[in-house]
């Protein structure tokens, strides 16, 4: 599915990361872990293509990235949801047009998946704050907007760079019931955060496996989490 | 054909996705405006001129005129004979002397209405006509020194080939300047194109993030370009139009500049610059929007 063997990447003449070697198993629920600034965006962004390694292999659904053209990443992204920390709307669209981009952009009739996308925003509460245009959603409204725009092509992965960065615990708390309800529909699901309660309180729900990047290496978390 | 047809029919979803943009909307919108108020009047000039042209070269390429100088007593003979040779001479159709009234006619610009002409040593000018085929001008100017000793042909040539030249020249400038307010208003939409891409860079950020193809991308902002660039030209068509109709009609004594416009089928050409400024917006933004998007990559 997402396999990174022995990836270097380095930025601005210095290695940000190191010797990293992963596969991601269909199914499996991973969270990514390190203090700020140890590369958890950059790990992720080459999960997902959009940065290519300095050096080793990055394998999505078996074809190696530097082999596919801007078309053939387009098509690839539409397998894999990404939640960005900063979510990246369209601020003139309104949240429903915000959420159904993905249909739009892969050329699928939106008004004929009109009722699953309606679903979709109701299974995130959404439903009252369709109409309403990004700036002027809340923290946690926005979270959960990026995290249905991330689902609605019914991708094989999700990643999540600090889902919960901006929010309450609560709302920490059902945007993780949600990527754990995804994850028992089957869907790969990795999420970077530097939330220690958020990776317990999942513990609890669903099978993880926490992954740490220090000193530009990818570990295994210990049992002290 | 095919690309037009998408141009037309448009894609509803791959429009929404680009922010409506002030500036350049506004800047693509006035400079299709202007360029197409301008090209109106260039396509006016390079079709008048043209007409001009034609009219000068056909209307005096079958014309001359031979003017006779000779004593009182010796024009009437001098006449006859000169019309007795241009009888015989093969490639003219017809020759007749202008009679007095004519030539006082020619004359009252200069000299005023009151002119005494039978007082004055004025010569005697006869009118031929050629055939189609015309007549060969060296041969009759020997035939005629010889019988009509005195006799000068002026067969036009001399004064109508520059001015067919010049007009020629003008119709050529205007063409000219047709092709370089297309290169002008191709550049600036590039301008404007490059500028709102670059403005959405995020845009264009967010739409890679969901899977979105370059071809989609660049499709939603030609044919927002392409579209804003065909309402200016519109708009720039009715104002170039309604300032052709503004100008003098076409009178013989305003010579060139009353006829300055279209006329007859003339006045179909201008509504096809619309269309025009249409097929230089699309390659233009297409061409600016390929060459960001790879940049972006």
């Amino acid at each position: 599915m997402i396999e990174l063997d022995n990836l270097a990447y380095s930025y601005g003449g210095g290695e940000l990361l190191s010797e990293i070697s992963l596969r991601l198993a269909p199914g499996s629920f991973h969270f990514l872990t390190g203090p700020s600034g140890a590369g958890k965006t950059t790990f992720l962004k080459l999960c997902y293509g959009a940065l290519v390694p300095t050096s080793g292999d990055v394998t999505l659904f078996g074809q190696d990235v530097r082999s596919m053209g801007r078309n053939d990443m387009a098509l690839m992204r539409r397998r894999i949801g990404v939640v960005h920390q900063d979510c990246q709307f369209l601020d003139h669209l309104p949240l429903v047009e915000n959420i159904a981009l993905p249909l739009m952009v892969s050329g699928r009739d939106v008004a004929a998946e009109a009722q699953n996308l309606d679903d979709l925003i109701a299974w995130c509460g959404l439903s009252h704050r369709k109409h309403a245009l990004p700036p002027e959603l809340s923290g946690g409204e926005r979270q959960r907007a990026a995290l249905a725009r991330a689902v609605i092509m019914s991708p094989e992965v999700i990643l999540a760079d600090e889902p919960t960065g901006n929010v309450d615990w609560e709302m920490s708390q059902r945007l993780l019931q949600l990527l754990v309800e995804l994850n028992k529909m089957g869907k790969t699901v990795m999420i970077a955060t530097h939330d220690l309660a958020l990776i317990r309180a999942a513990k609890s729900r669903v099978q993880t496996r926490v992954l740490r990047i220090a000193n530009r290496r990818l570990h295994l978390a210990g049992a002290d989490l | 054909m095919l690309i037009l047809a998408d141009l037309v029919r448009g894609d509803t979803q791959a429009d929404r996705v680009v922010p409506p943009t002030g500036f350049t909307a506004r800047l693509t919108l006035f400079s299709a405006a202007a360029m197409t108020f301008l090209a109106v009047f260039a396509l006016a000039l390079s079709l008048a001129t043209g007409r001009l042209a034609h009219n000068w070269s056909a209307e005096l390429a079958r014309s001359a005129t031979l003017r006779l100088s000779a004593s009182d007593d010796q024009i009437a003979a001098q006449t006859q004979a000169a019309l007795s040779v241009l009888k015989t001479t093969e490639g003219v159709e017809s020759a007749r002397a202008l009679s007095e009234a004519e030539q006082q006619a020619l004359l009252e610009p200069w000299f005023g209405p009151d002119v005494p002409i039978a007082d004055l040593p004025v010569p005697q000018l006869i009118e031929i006509i050629e055939t189609r085929k015309g007549y060969d001008a060296e041969g009759l100017r020997l035939r005629l020194a010889a019988e009509v000793p005195g006799a000068v042909l002026d067969d036009h040539t001399r004064w109508r080939r520059p001015l067919v030249r010049a007009a020629s020249r003008i119709r050529t400038l205007g063409l000219l300047s047709l092709a370089l307010i297309g290169a002008i208003m191709a550049a600036m939409i590039t301008l404007a194109a490059h500028s709102a891409l670059a403005a959405n860079a995020q845009v264009i950020s967010v739409l890679r993030l969901v899977g979105a193809r370059d071809d989609f991308i660049a499709r939603a902002f030609v044919r927002r370009f392409t579209l804003r660039a065909i309402s200016g030209a519109i708009l720039g068509l009715a104002l170039g139009l309604g300032g052709i109709m503004l100008l003098p009609a076409a009178q013989a004594e305003g010579g060139f500049l009353t006829g300055l416009g279209f006329q007859g089928w003339g006045w179909i050409w201008p509504f096809f610059l619309p269309l025009l400024a249409g097929v230089v917006a699309f390659w233009a933004t297409r061409s600016a929007a390929r060459r960001i998007l790879r940049g972006l990559a």
